[in-house]
């Protein structure tokens, strides 16, 4: 296989990981302010505390291998998505100093005001990463050059904003499933009131999405039908889960989902990173984007060394931190 | 003001501000290791409770460090577009590498550094704490490669490249190993890592010579005290070595930037001299009110007293400022001989038993905590302002570096917000750190966390 495809995959894997690991503590942040005592709320807090910031590095590497290996992309992107940009990373410095501020002093008026601004960045965040996310399956005006014409607002288009939407519903989902499992007694009933409501708006709106979809972007009527299903599958799959005790398996259900439509997502843009609605010789595709083919190999064998590495000692730090959390001396 | 020198100024602003927090975790990273070595040795539970305080002033340190450094991966991108497609190929894969071997390894195990004092055994908590201090330097690692590329760029070729409008000239990698052992990378490496330990150990001994001054904690304040006393000795005066085989790396390199840091404006005859004080004149193209030790600069640079070091004159019209690399370095040789002197004096007065009597002496620690972040800073502004006008030098210029697309107004009004929020951040971290201090290590026991 020719190694450009193989890091559109990668990239693909480095994306749904992000979006499961930190989806469920943005959505954790969205469902944040549900909590209603500062005990309750430190729960919240310390269910993502130890492990946020490596969820985050899952961002991170993905924006260093799009700079990697499609360099035309990521600048496009990058420079393109300016002020969303600038706005997504106030976001996620309100929400990570949020996190480590607010424990530091116990007035009441000092927490809410973190706990707000916890709530505000998890929120924004999500909602910008789903309307680029948005923008990228419809395409956004890139010219010759591969440089970005359009402006801020033309960024705010209804069928990304219902995407923005469907993202922070769906995270708030995601957060509320992670919540479940590492709650216990009167907090975790209410997060599974939580789970209710959220499930059955969740479902409306990727319902609607799924048809815009098909209707906004081409690509997508070749999606195999097997996948969606599987989404539904997915979902129905929950509920029953969350009512049996089995809390984990029903926060894989949700992961799962999340995978797939990552998948449905690159499938429908492939071979294309960005897609130019201004003419589509202008699409900067797995070929006019990437790095040299010397340079992906070399990435290849770092990926191929680090990553496993990576994934084995991160699925032992979840495992010292597994089960219900506890507040102890050293909680936020 | 042009998106340029604004994108510049937003560059600068953004990663001084990142930059007060890496080398505060890496210089803190190894005395973190220590304490805990110290206590799985000697089971001394003073140990303990001295890693646990310690701890807690460096998570603040290290979640600062997170936040600020996704802004630093954003940017190349956001503002500086032409030269993210020119350079990605080379180094897009070297910051890849940063993410994948040291930012996992860093924040993962974090988690068990900060949360799993109970959840794992003291001895996986040590491994822990290990991981972190060695993730903080392999991140240096990968990012110093990758700064020193665009100062001495190596192992790339410039190769014509297809897009959907015709061909573009772009660097591609040609030999992996020789971008990470670029010219100057090691040496650069080498003495940023010092850098870090100097300020990582006057913070420390800023706060432990406080409360020796308060009588408070005094067996974990000593303790911490002396540690920290002994390596920023070593590497203050390792400093000096290291400084000196780097600056040789950028005379041979980089001659336009040692003349620009040194206000060498005219090649001379006979040995140059070097100049522990003076004012540059950019006008005049002379230092002005100059205090010189004759030849010294021959000597350091060319190991010979008589041949003259090159001037400005012979690299224009592509020369940097003088100002700030003149000002930037001679601040950071002044500071590094202070840290030296005063770090040797304390050791002699901590040889002579007589180091807990001098309160004045404690109190001048106290208040030196400021100057190693200067000197870390300064370094940087001579390095980075010494290679204008090139971006990666002599490859790509600065202004022709920047995205299209970008315009002034969306430049000011990112620099607006980042000023905003880092202010902050600055006054909260600061607050918060005091706070901290305040408290000490007992009562952080029964601290409100």
């Amino acid at each position: 296989m020719d190694l450009s495809v193989v890091w559109f995959i990668l990239m693909g894997v480095l994306l749904a990981g992000y979006s499961i690991l930190d989806g469920f503590d943005l959505g954790a942040g969205i469902l944040h302010l549900t909590a209603r005592t500062d005990t309750e709320r430190r729960l919240v807090i310390n269910s993502i505390g130890p492990i946020w910031d490596g969820n985050e590095v899952w961002l991170i590497t993905f924006g260093g291998a799009m700079f990697a290996a499609f360099p035309n992309a990521y600048a496009t992107v990058f420079s393109g998505f300016y002020i969303a940009l600038m706005l997504v990373l106030l976001t996620l410095i309100l929400r990570a100093v949020s996190l480590e501020f607010r424990s530091k002093r116990p007035s009441p008026a000092w927490r809410k005001f973190w706990d707000g601004a916890f709530f505000l960045g998890s929120l924004l965040a999500t909602l910008l990463f789903g309307v680029a996310t948005g923008n990228i399956l419809i395409g956004i005006p890139v010219d010759a050059e591969g440089v970005f014409t359009g402006s801020f607002f033309d960024l705010l288009r209804p069928f990304p904003i219902l995407v923005g939407l469907f993202t922070v519903v769906f995270a708030a989902l995601h957060g509320a499933l992670y919540l479940n499992l590492k709650t216990e007694g009167e907090l975790q009933e209410r997060v599974r009131g939580w789970i209710k409501k959220v499930l059955v708006a969740a479902v409306l709106v990727w319902a609607l999405v799924t048809v815009y979809t098909w209707v906004a972007v081409p690509a997508a009527s070749g999606w195999p039908w097997a996948l969606v299903v599987l989404i539904a599958l997915a979902f129905a799959g929950i509920l029953p889960a969350v009512s049996a005790g089995r809390p984990f398996v029903a926060f894989l259900c949700s992961s799962l989902a999340i995978a797939v439509l990552v998948f449905l997502f690159s499938f429908a843009i492939y071979p294309n990173l960005v897609i130019s609605n201004i003419a589509p010789e202008y699409n900067l595709n797995i070929v006019n984007a990437a790095s040299s083919p010397k340079t992906l190999g070399v990435m290849t064998v770092i990926a191929a060394v680090g990553v496993p590495v990576v994934l084995i000692y991160t699925a032992l730090i979840y495992r010292a931190f597994r089960g219900k959390t506890k507040l102890t001396d050293h909680s936020y | 003001m042009d998106a340029v020198l604004l994108s510049r100024i937003q560059f600068a602003i953004t990663v001084m501000f990142h930059y007060l927090f890496p080398p505060l975790t890496i210089g803190m990273g190894v005395f973190l290791v220590f304490l805990e070595a110290r206590y799985l040795k000697t089971k001394d539970v003073q140990y303990e409770r001295a890693a646990k305080f310690w701890t807690k002033v460096f998570a603040l340190n290290f979640a600062l460090g997170v936040v600020s450094g996704i802004v630093m991966e954003f940017q190349f991108g956001t503002n500086w577009a032409i030269y993210s497609r020119y350079v990605g190929d080379v180094f897009g894969s070297i910051l890849a590498s940063e993410a994948i071997f040291a930012f996992f390894l860093e924040s993962g195990f974090l988690a068990l550094l900060l949360f799993g004092w109970d959840k794992v055994s003291p001895k996986w908590h040590f491994f822990s704490t290990l991981m972190v201090s060695l993730g903080s330097i392999v991140s240096a690692l990968w990012i110093i490669v990758a700064i020193s590329w665009q100062q001495t760029p190596a192992g790339f070729v410039l190769r014509d490249f297809e897009t959907p409008v015709g061909v573009v000239q772009r660097a591609e990698l040609t030999s992996f190993w020789e971008v990470v052992f670029n010219p100057s990378a090691m040496d650069r490496l080498v003495h940023v890592l010092i850098g870090a330990f100097i300020l990582g150990s006057f913070f420390i001994m800023s706060i432990s010579a406080w409360y020796l001054l308060k009588n408070r904690h005094l067996e974990i304040a000593r303790r911490s005290f002396v540690t920290a006393l002994v390596v920023a000795a070593v590497a203050s005066l390792a400093a000096v070595a290291s400084g000196d085989s780097h600056a040789r790396v950028v005379a041979e390199h980089q001659p336009a930037k040692l003349a620009a840091m040194e206000g060498v404006y005219k090649t001379g005859e006979g040995g140059t001299a070097f100049h522990v004080f003076g004012i540059p004149d950019s006008e005049a193209k002379e230092i002005r009110f100059g205090v010189e030790i004759p030849k010294l600069l021959s000597l350091l640079t060319h190991r010979d007293a008589s041949k003259p070091v090159a001037g400005l004159d012979q690299f224009e019209p592509d020369v940097p400022p003088v100002a700030l690399p003149f000002w930037g370095f001679h601040v950071m040789v002044w500071l590094g001989c202070y840290f030296i002197v005063l770090t040797l004096y304390a050791l002699w007065r901590l040889w002579r038993k007589t180091l807990y009597e001098a309160r004045w002496l404690l109190w001048v620690f106290v208040f030196s905590v400021p100057l190693p972040f200067v000197a870390n800073q300064l370094g940087w502004v001579a390095a980075e302002v010494g290679r204008q006008p090139w971006i990666v030098y002599n490859l790509l210029r600065t202004s022709d570096a920047v995205s299209q697309n970008v315009t002034a107004a969306h430049v000011g009004g990112s620099i607006a917000l980042f000023v905003l929020i880092y202010a902050l951040l600055f006054s909260v971290w600061i607050f918060l750190l005091n706070d901290k201090i305040k408290k000490g290590p007992e009562e952080a026991k029964e601290n409100v966390r």
